[in-house]
This record gives structure tokens, sequence and C-alpha cells, in this order.
């Protein structure tokens, strides 16, 4: 964990930025988005740049290879590569620089590569700049394509991208950038919307790559757990402008900026749980791009800011050993946003009678022509103000089973659904009003869910009227309630959701999800298309909901860290089969599913790492054609044989509530799971 | 890929039957007396009913639905009433007469526009855009017999540079035929470029701004080879469909120009059937210019799906 | 517990980038100019029988077939009318007929888009059929087709545009309702129970709207255009109606002799009106593309 920090030596630096200032042109009107930049990066060195939705990361990224939007400008400053100003560089040069020096990867690999065209081809366009001769060309492919762990490189290269998981798709853009051995390669989110498992193995073949190939890297992303992952060196960036910069071990140790602070505090980790008080939130929202903003960036939303924050703006504090914040207060110790003590205990897992009890809950969409089975006998139960978390990857069916639940789909026979031990009707054209109250739903994209045409007290009071026995007279009052329940102002009840920022937006749909005092709330990713900052208030805010209305949610999230906060009781779904389930610090603490045991290595993490780590080759498996015996079979790292291959096992009983759908006897499981494994003990 | 096409042919089946059933119940159903609607008000009603029972119009509507979509299936088409002929051969002139004008607007208007659509694409926002823009959307708006009407008075009747009528002398050969069909051509061509060039340009916008255009630049290839290698090909994938439905608006635009520059094609024949109440000619042209524009489109759904991999080669892994 | 939302104002940056894109569009040159002729032909089609100098409708033989001068600036046709009166008036017919069979066909084509998208499946299917099947025969087409069958008539032709161009706008809203039908507010409006019909037209209509504005004032381009062009060959608008389309068709026979004054203004009007109709559009599509 000791690197040292690396000194950066001005004439070999890979990649210089000093005072960067690039423009939008919107509409007729200049908006500022970088307001001046400095970075460098050394030889060999892995620059990591965080930040959240619209603090110009991206346009940062695209400004160190010449390439912005048609209609951004950089207005100052310089883009220094190998000593070249990229701003000055003649078309062909810059043509060339990107032929030989620099090359760049993105997110969403199935759009960054040409649809028409054959991998190989695209691939061995890479190396046309050198004029190499095809059959070279081609040999070089095929071993830029090993070098990425693809393990049939000549099949892969006969395909066309659509043919290709996201995974491969990944690998091949990454060999592409790689062809030509840059100086400088620059990442930009390279795993977002990756699954978590997939993500985890891209995330090492960058680290392999970076030492095999010794190419520099700019690593963008909005998870800091990534950047801690593969960098050396983090910036923090808010607002258009780095707040923090320095070694990344001794700033995420020693984070000397309070945005940088307020980040790492927020996140839901080291098993951190809803019974052990309310999460760090920062206050506020994101800053709008059109703010004129005289002091610092971050004022508006700092604890520590005084008059001298708001009306000058920070110099940059070198605080030693390459790390500088740009605070007056860095020295001062940033005061924890105190909440309430925690209200919630935990529920303990009542043995009544469950609010919800489903049960051989099956799914197939098209059942006729092409059956596609995304759920298959699922089995859960659910008390009176618990929390269910839904964990699984794309594909794994947790979307479908909300909307099966809610009704909006309908289930195969044979399911059943009980609502207080009466059965539910399949669709909700059949239920009744009580039992359409009953169950309610928070999704997960606010700008989705709400209708943008439709003022914020017409969405939450049209939801107040049909769901809730409210008297007319009434209604008013009970929007003021519902509005003061989810702490947001009165005055915004007359403002559309686009007038909203995408906190304030969740909260108004939590409202509404609440109007007919729900006994049931099925939370879709609630956080997910929030940025981290704004995650933690939604989430005290759900916890504060439930403990007050003794609500029991059902919670979907891809996020471990995230479920693991709010849940009660955990399901772990994989291509539409429950592999395991059981109370959260069960589950959490193993043994567990190996399933689950590569999911919680996959997470990347800022605080711990150890070596011992488990990894899931491939990706999951199409839906239309599951694996035979245990789906999971074709990734298992503890498949023990044919049998795996053969037989679906059951869901075995291994505690009072805790059950496994695995072959490997739950002995065997933990002894193989304790090594190594301490992670699954809260740090 | 052979579900896709049986799927598609089918579908072009329905809409041919569809079809067949509005230009039946068009020409034969809704002017109800047929035989009245020939002979005009004060005909003897003797002479009414004769001419119904002669027709068959007085049998019920399904049979002679039935009767006469079996006849038109195997190339029947009925006896005209206006020129006391087999409808068939009168269709079959007609149709290649209009054939040779589609022609020779097609093969201007359909490299015209699609270089303009790129030119446009290429220079987006900077004068040349805007020219080409606001001149395709204007020239789309015009009807046919306007800019025929001023084509015509300053080519033909100042300039004199091109014959006034599309109809050339006896026996002349494809270069003279071509010479009496520029004129006629070029209102057609004006309303069809707006749409090609437009919808060029748009593919030329979105291939230009995707992903992979950005990757192949990206990776240092010349500005010429990510133009054609990544962006033409995507982007005018899209054109090939358009210019298959514009057939439509092409047929409905030779009623106009045909009649204009007394011309004998199919919506000529169209035209006069419809003025002398000829149902049988009608019905045929009709349902003939429906059956021509449903093959085109199918023919460019076949095109597009060759030449996109995502439908030919099939799903994912 | 959680921290509640500081204090922002109410009217954000998008706010004012609404205002902005008003503004954008009233600065636009072309649209300008296009809604100015719009206006134009708008005037003359409410007031042109009361500022023309000559009764449109007067025959005066004895002076058939004038060129343009001091007296008659237009010329006079066959029949000695004033040119430039039957051009002012005959705005008037035209804007009268298109823009109701467009109006007829946005409200037709708006609830039938609806319906497609909302309900999808087999209704979907059955009615893009029919909508397919009606869209391969051009307007011009079908339009003969029917005038045929139930007789020319300004009413008829109102009518038969009207449900020609239905189809046409339903693709257009179908295709917006799609996308909009995949949003979740569709899903939490089927959660508080609300009828198919509220969903449609309380939910969905109001986030559809800007597309059909655009589309409605395409068609209406289009319509006067159909209208011309039906006119022209003896379907449309009938005589002694100063029509524009209909003057074309009485007098281009005679071009060819040099009278090219009783047909080049029409022409012009024709062309200017849809011209600008087309502009407008445009003007409104790039804004909202924005």
């Amino acid at each position: 964990m000791n690197r040292p920090a690396i000194a950066p030596v001005a004439a070999l630096d890979a990649l210089a930025i000093e005072g960067l200032q690039v423009d939008y042109r919107v509409r007729g009107r200049l908006r500022r988005v970088l307001h001046g930049l400095d970075l460098r990066i050394g030889r060999g060195g892995a620059y990591g740049l965080v930040g959240e939705s619209g603090c110009g990361k991206s346009t940062a990224a695209f400004a160190a290879v010449g390439y912005l939007p048609r209609n951004g400008i950089v207005s100052g400053g310089r883009v220094v590569v190998e000593g070249r100003d990229l701003t000055e560089l003649a078309p062909a040069e810059l043509q060339q620089l990107r032929a030989t020096k620099v090359s760049m990867v993105y997110q969403d690999p199935g759009r960054a590569l040409n649809p028409s065209m054959k991998v190989g081809r695209q691939l061995a366009e890479a190396f046309e700049f050198s004029n190499v001769a095809k059959s070279e060309a081609h040999e070089r492919s095929i071993a830029m394509l090993k070098s990425v762990r693809i393990a049939d490189p000549l099949k892969v290269m006969q395909r066309y991208p659509h043919q290709l998981s996201g995974g491969m798709q990944q690998r091949v853009c990454i060999a592409m950038a790689l062809a030509n051995n840059p100086t400088l390669l620059i990442l930009d989110e390279p795993t977002t919307g990756l699954d978590v498992t997939v993500e985890a193995e891209v995330l090492d073949l960058i680290q392999q790559l970076r030492a095999d190939f010794q190419t520099s890297i700019l690593f963008i992303s909005h998870n800091l757990a990534v950047v801690a992952k593969v960098c050396d060196r983090v910036g923090v960036l808010y607002g258009g402008t780095l707040v923090e910069e320095g070694a990344t071990h001794d700033l995420f140790r020693n984070p000397r900026h309070p945005y940088t602070v307020g980040l790492l505090r927020c996140l839901p980790t080291r098993g951190r749980r809803k019974s052990d008080g309310p999460l760090e939130a920062i206050r506020g929202s994101l800053p709008s791009p059109d703010a004129a903003i005289a002091g610092c960036v971050f004022a508006e939303r700092c604890t520590l800011a005084d008059d001298t924050c708001r009306t000058s703006p920070p110099p940059f504090f070198d605080l030693g050993e390459g790390h500088s914040s740009c605070c007056f207060h860095h020295d001062r110790p940033v005061p924890r946003e105190t909440p309430a003590a925690a209200i919630i205990t935990d529920v303990g897992l009542q043995n009544a009678q469950p609010v919800l009890a489903v049960d051989n809950l099956s799914k197939t969409f098209n059942p006729k022509k092409h059956p596609l089975p995304v759920l298959r006998q699922i089995e859960v139960a659910l008390a009176r103000g618990e929390t269910l978390g839904l964990v699984g990857e794309s594909g794994s069916g947790k979307t479908t089973f909300a909307r099966l639940l809610l009704g909006l789909l309908e289930p195969d026979g044979g399911s059943t659904i009980k609502l207080d031990g009466k059965p539910l009707a399949a669709r909700l054209a059949d239920r009744s009003l009580d039992d359409v109250k009953s169950m309610q739903i928070i999704f997960q994209n606010p700008d989705s869910a709400l209708n943008r045409a439709h003022s914020i007290r017409r969405i939450i009071g049209r939801a107040i009227q049909r769901l809730s026995a409210t008297p007319a007279a009434a209604i008013l009052a009970k929007l003021h309630e519902l509005m003061s329940a989810v702490r947001v102002a009165d005055r915004y009840l007359s403002a559309r959701p686009r007038q909203l920022s995408g906190g304030m937006k969740q909260r108004i749909a939590i409202a509404r999800a609440f109007a007919g005092d729900p006994r049931i709330v099925v939370c879709d990713e609630p956080t997910s298309a929030l940025d981290v900052s704004v995650q933690a208030a939604i989430l005290n805010l759900l916890v504060d909901l439930q403990s007050r209305r003794q609500v029991s949610y059902i919670f979907i999230s891809h996020d471990l860290g995230v479920v693991r906060y709010l849940s009660d009781r955990i399901a772990v779904l994989y291509l539409g089969r429950l592999m395991e389930v059981g109370p959260a610090d069960q589950v959490f603490a193993g043994p567990h599913h190996p399933y689950t045991e590569a999911l919680l290595s996959a997470i990347p993490s800022i605080d711990d790492r150890e070596a011992q780590r488990i990894r899931l080759s491939g990706e999951v498996p199409s839906a239309v054609n599951p694996p035979t015996g245990c789906v999971f079979h074709t990734r298992c790292p503890r498949k023990i044989g044919p049998i795996c291959e053969l037989q679906e096992p059951g869901l075995a009983r291994i505690g009072a509530e805790h059950a496994i759908r695995c072959h490997l006897p739950i002995e065997q499981l933990g002894r193989l799971q304790s090594v190594g494994t301490a992670r699954s003990k809260p740090a | 890929m052979i579900a896709f096409l049986l799927k598609r042919l089918g579908l072009s089946l329905v809409t041919l039957w569809l079809l067949s059933v509005m230009a039946f119940a068009g020409a034969q159903v809704l002017p109800g007396n047929l035989g009245r609607a020939v002979l005009g008000p004060f005909a003897d009603q003797r002479a009414v009913d004769a001419l119904n029972h002669e027709m068959g119009t007085d049998r019920p509507v399904l049979v002679q639905y039935a009767d006469w979509i079996s006849r038109f299936v195997v190339g029947d088409m009925g006896q005209s009433y206006a020129y006391r002929t087999p409808v068939a051969p009168l269709v079959t002139t007609a149709l290649i007469n209009s054939a040779k004008l589609a022609l020779v607007a097609f093969l201007l208007v359909v490299p015209l526009g699609i270089l303009g659509g790129i030119v446009a694409a290429l220079n987006v926002g900077r004068p040349v855009d805007r020219g080409i823009t606001i001149f395709g959307l204007s020239a789309t708006i015009v009807p046919e017999f306007v800019s025929g009407i001023v084509l015509i008075l300053i080519f033909g009747v100042w300039l004199k540079w091109l014959p006034i009528s599309a109809t050339w002398p006896n026996g002349a050969g494809p270069v003279t035929q071509v010479y009496y069909l520029l004129l006629p051509s070029i209102p057609l061509v004006l309303v069809l470029f707006g749409y090609i060039a437009r919808m060029a340009r748009a593919g030329m916008i979105e291939a230009l701004d995707s992903d992979y255009t950005r990757t192949a630049i990206l990776k240092g290839l010349p500005r010429r080879t990510v133009i054609w290698r990544h962006v033409l090909r995507n982007a005018l994938l899209p054109t090939i469909s358009v210019i298959a439905t514009q057939t439509a608006y092409l047929i409905g635009g030779l009623v106009i120009i045909e009649t204009l520059f007394h011309y004998q094609g199919i919506g000529g024949l169209i035209f006069t059937a419809a003025s002398k109440k000829d149902f049988p000619t009608l019905q045929a042209g009709v349902l003939t210019v429906g059956a021509i524009f449903t093959l085109a489109s199918l023919g460019a759904d076949l095109l597009y799906a060759l030449l996109n991999p995502r439908i030919r080669v099939g799903g994912g892994e | 517990m959680s921290i509640a939302e500081p204090a922002i104002s109410t009217a954000t940056a998008e706010d004012y980038e609404r205002r902005d894109r008003l503004r954008q569009v009233f600065r636009s040159g072309t649209f300008l100019v296009g809604l100015a002729i719009v206006l134009f032909w708008v005037f003359c089609a409410l007031f042109g029988s009361a500022i023309v100098p000559y009764d449109p409708y007067a025959d005066d033989l004895l002076n058939a077939l004038m060129p343009p001068s001091g007296e008659h600036w237009f010329g006079t046709d066959q029949l000695g009318r004033d040119v430039f009166s039957r051009v002012i008036v005959g705005a008037r017919d035209i804007l009268t007929i298109a823009p109701l069979a467009t109006i007829i066909s946005t409200i037709l084509g708006t609830a039938l888009g609806l319906i497609m998208g909302y309900f999808r499946g087999f209704i979907d299917e059955g009615i893009s059929r029919i909508v397919d099947a009606l869209l391969t025969l051009p307007t011009v087409i079908v339009a003969l087709l029917a005038l045929v069958a139930l007789g020319p008539s300004p009413g008829t032709v109102v009518v038969v545009i009207g449900f020609t161009f239905a189809p046409i706008i339903a693709r257009t809203v179908r295709a917006s309702v799609l996308a909009e039908r995949e949003l979740d507010y569709v899903s939490a409006a089927e959660l508080r129970r609300e009828s198919a019909f509220y969903i449609m037209f309380v939910e969905i209509l109001p986030n559809v709207l800007p597309p059909i504005l655009v589309e409605a004032t395409v068609r209406l381009g289009y319509a006067i255009f159909a209208v011309a062009s039906l006119s022209f060959i003896g379907f449309g608008i009938q005589p002694p109606s100063p029509d524009w389309g209909l003057s074309i068709s009485a007098n281009y026979g005679l071009i060819g002799a040099g009278y090219w004054w009783t047909v080049l203004f029409d022409g012009s009007a024709i062309a200017t009106l849809v011209v600008a109709v087309n502009l407008v559009a445009d003007g409104i599509q790039s804004a909202l593309d924005e």
C-alpha cells in the first residue's frame, strides 16, 4: 500500500493540463464547464479524476484527446501531450498523435464499435497508420485480443459487435486503444453500465495491462472505489474545478477538503447497518451549470463555509507529499452533520404471519413461441416493518419480480402472492382497491416516474385522491403532511418536476408512493440514478419513513453496500433463480452461496483490500437458453463436478431462516470461504 | 433471417388484400348504383338495370369482389367502359410509360438528394447547410403543377430549350425519349429532393455524432477514411427505406404531371378513368399502383436487412 | 435525521432555457419571413374581398387577356377578370379547406395514435395494418377515388383530406406515445387505478403535444398542396371560385401562346404560401430539437 507519490518532472509528463477552460455554446450563450483545470500525469502514472455528474470530468477527458463536442470551445489553457500543445496542433498532427500516442476508451462499448463492421476489421484499422502489411496487422490483432484475455481471438474477429457481450465489447475496445502502444490511455467510466462481476474482471485487466504496457492512464469515474483500485494519484473534481489532489492512499485516508470528506463519509461502507444510525449526508444538491459562483464552488453545501469562502475563491494549499487542497479550512476537521440518533432497532425476524408471502412465483415471457423464463419458483416472505433486499446482476429478474408483485405483469400459473395470508389476484385490474393501495413502488429514475407535464401538487394530490380515503376537504392537509414528511418545502408544490434537483424529484416520488399509506413499498434501485452525495439523504429518508410508519420494503439494488445498510433480509437472484435467502447478517457473514461470495468480492472498496478474491469468468448466460443443472455452473469457481451440470440443486436450509441453492455441503463451503475472507466481518 | 422474410412477406400480402378491398369499395360500393353513376341521373331506368346486369353489379357485393379479385390475380382486369377494350393492356402500356418517367426522375434525384444531404451534414450549421435545407424544404412542398408551369414557361416557352409536351414522336430513340422526359421529371425531382436530402442529412448527422465515429477518429484514421468507411454506410441505411416510401408520392405526382404534360402514363390513366367514371380501369390502376408500392417497400426492407448485420446475422451469443 | 434540501430558487436554469427557446424561434430569420407571409395570406383570405380593386368574378370580355399594366397590375384572364383581385381573394377557399382538413386529421390522428401506442398488441397491430395499407396509396389517388365515389364538394374535400392525413399523424403520435408508454409515470398511474382514458389524455397527451404541433404544421402545408393539386385536376374547389389551382387549370393551356400572367401569379401565390408554412414548421421543429 505504500506507493511513493510520483514527483512530476515536466518534460516527462505524459499529460499536462494547465489552466484549462472549456465552454459550451448553448443557445447562443457560453456556459463554462471547466474553470481552469490543472493536472499532470507522469510517465507510467495512473491518475484518477473523480466527480459527480456535471462536474466536467468527461469534458476534461475529451479535451485531452482534442475531441470536444461541436459546441465545445477551449477558451483558455493548454493540453500538453509529450511536450506538444493539443489546442494548437494542425489536424494532420492531431491525427498522428491520436494514431500513435493517445487513445481512449469510454462508457457503453456497444456503441463505441461500428455496428456494421466485423470486429477484426475494426481492430486491424488501428495498424493502418503505421503502414503495416495486412497479414501482420492480422497477427498483431490476434496478439492484442490475447493480451486482453480473449480466449478465442479468431472467432471473435469474425463477429459483429452486437454478437458480443458487453464485457467482451469493452475488451475489444481496450485492445484497440492499446494496439499502438500509446503513451497515454484515457479511460472514461469504462466499467459503468457493466455488471459488478464483469466490472471486477475489466478492472483486473486494466491493472494488469498497465504493468504490461507501461502506459500512463487518465481514469475518469464517479466511483471512488473503482479509482482507488486502479490509480496511484487522484484528483477530485467539483463544479468544474479540482478541489483536492493527492496520492490515492493519502487522499482517501486523510482527505483535506470538505467535499472529499463528505463523499467518503456518505457511502454506506464497512458493513454499516441502519441500526447503526443514519448515514452522513452532504446537504443540498449539485450546483447548476449556470450558477455564477463568486467564492468557493462548494461553499453552498459546506459546513465549514464562512464569508471568505463565499466571496473569494480559495487557492490551492500545498500539504506536502503531492497532496493539495483547494480549501481555506483545509487544516480544520470537518464536523459531522450530526443527524438524530438511531431510531431504528432491528425488527428482529418476527415469526408472526408475514405481510407478504410469495410462493412458487415464476414468469415466462412469450411462453408459446420463444419461451423466455425470467423467474422460476421464487419463494420469499416479508414481515411488517422489515426490509427485504433483492440483489442480482442484469438478467437476474429482479425488476420483473417487482412488476409481478405490483400486478403490472401477470405471473405464470401456479404462482401465489399472499398479502396478509390472503391470495392476491394476478392482474392489477382484478385486485381490490385496498390491495392496490397496500403495495406501491418507488422507481429508479424520477425523471421517468414523474409526469413532466404535471405540477408537484397534482402529482401527489392525485395519488392522495385516488389511493387514500381522505375526504376532499382534508386532501390539502394531507398534501402538506406528505411534503413535510419527505422534507420538501411547500412552495415547490406549484413547480414542475424539471425545476427540481434529482434528489428532490426522488423525494416527490417517495411522497407519492406513501400517499395511500401503503403497507409494502417496492424500491426499485431508488438511488442508482442519483449522485453519491445525494444518495445518503434519500436512504436516511427511507429508513425514517419506515420506522415511523412500520412499512415493509422490498429493496432492489445492485449495490451491496446500500442493500446491506437497509435490509433485514436478503435474497440473491441469478438468472431468475433464488440462489440464497436469509437474514442479512448471516448472508453477508457466510458461509454463503458461491455467487454471493463472488458478488461480495467483486465490489471494489476504498478501505480494505485483501488478496483472496474469487472472480467469475464470462458473463451471465442468456435466459433464453439457460445452462443445465445449476444455472450458475458455467461461471462457478467452486464447481465440484458433473453433478453441477446435470442436476439443479434444491434450496437447502442451513439455518432457521437461511437457505442456499448449492450442491456443496455447507461445512465445506464454510471452510473454503473462511480462507482470507475477513471482509465479511465489519471492520 | 428467413423468419424475418416470411413475416415481411405475409404483411405485404395482408396490405395488398386490404388495398384491394379499398379499391373495390371505393370504385364499386361507395358510388351505390353503378349503372346510374355511369349513365347519369336522366338515363332510362331500364338502361340502368341492363347495364348493371351487364356489369354484374346487381349481384351481391361479396360475389362481385370474389369474381373481380380472382380474375385480377390471373391478369384479367375486365373491360374498360370508356375505351371499350380490355383494361390489362391499357394498364401495361401506361405502366411502361410511367416507369420511364419515374426512372428518369429517380436517376436524377437519388444521387442529388443523397449528395445534398451529405454536403449539408458535413457543414452542419454553416450557410451551405442552411441553404440546402431551406431549398429542400421549399422545393418539397411546392405542388408539381406549380413548379411544372414555371419550368414550362422558362425552358419551354421563353428559352425554347425543351419540348413542352412529354410525348415524343413515334419511333424516337432512347436519347430523344429522355430529352422529352426531362422537363416533366424536374418537378418530381424537386419534390423528392427535399425528402431524400433531409433523411440523408439526419442519418449523416446521427452517424457523425455516434460513438463509433468518435472511436474511428480517435484511432487516428484520416477524416476521409472515417467518412467513407464508418459514417456513410451506417448513415445511408435508413435513407434506403425512405426512397422506397417515396414511390407512393412519386406516383401521386405522376397523376398531376402526366395531366399537365399530356403524357399517357398510369397517373394519366387513373385520372382519365376517374373523370369518365370508368370504374374497372380505375380499380385496376389503383390496385396496380398499390402493388408496385408494396413491392418497392418490400424490396427496400430486404435490402436494408441485407446491409444491416444486426438483422442479417441475428442476435447475440 | 437527514437534512432538508436548502432553498434554491424555483425558477431554475431550465426555466430560462424554455424562455430562451421561444425567443430563439422568434430570432430565426426564416421563421419570421415564413410567419409574415402566412399572416399576409390569412389577411387576404379574411379581408381580401373588401380591399381588392375589382370584383374578382366580374367578366369583361372586351378586356380579356390584357397583359399587366397600371390599370390591371397582374393583367386580366380569358374572361377579362382582374387577375390581381382574383389572386388576393383566391386565398379564401384554400385557407378554409386546408386548415379544416388539418384540424380533422390532427384530432383523428392523435386519438388513433394514442390508442395504438397505449394499448399496443392486437389493437395496434390491427390498426397499423389498415394505416399501412392506406399509406400505400398516394394521397392524391385516395382522394381521387373517394371524390369520384362521393362527388366533389368542399365538404368532401375537407373530409377526404382529413381522413387521408389522419394515418400519417397517427403514425407520428404512435411513435411518441410508445416512447412515453415505457416511462414509469404510466405504471404509476396504473397503480392508482386510473382509467385508460385518463392515462391517454391526461397523463400522456400533454407530453406528446410538441411533436403533434410540428406534425400538424407540416400537414397544413401538405393539405394546401393537396387541395391545390386536386383543384388543378378538377376534383377540388369548383368554379367560379377564384381559387389558385383552379385558375391555373383554366388558363395553363394558354401559356404556349405567351399569356404567362394568367398562371404565374397564381402559381407564385401557392408557392409562397406552402413554403412559408413549411418555414414556420421548420422553425418550431428546430426550437424543440435543441
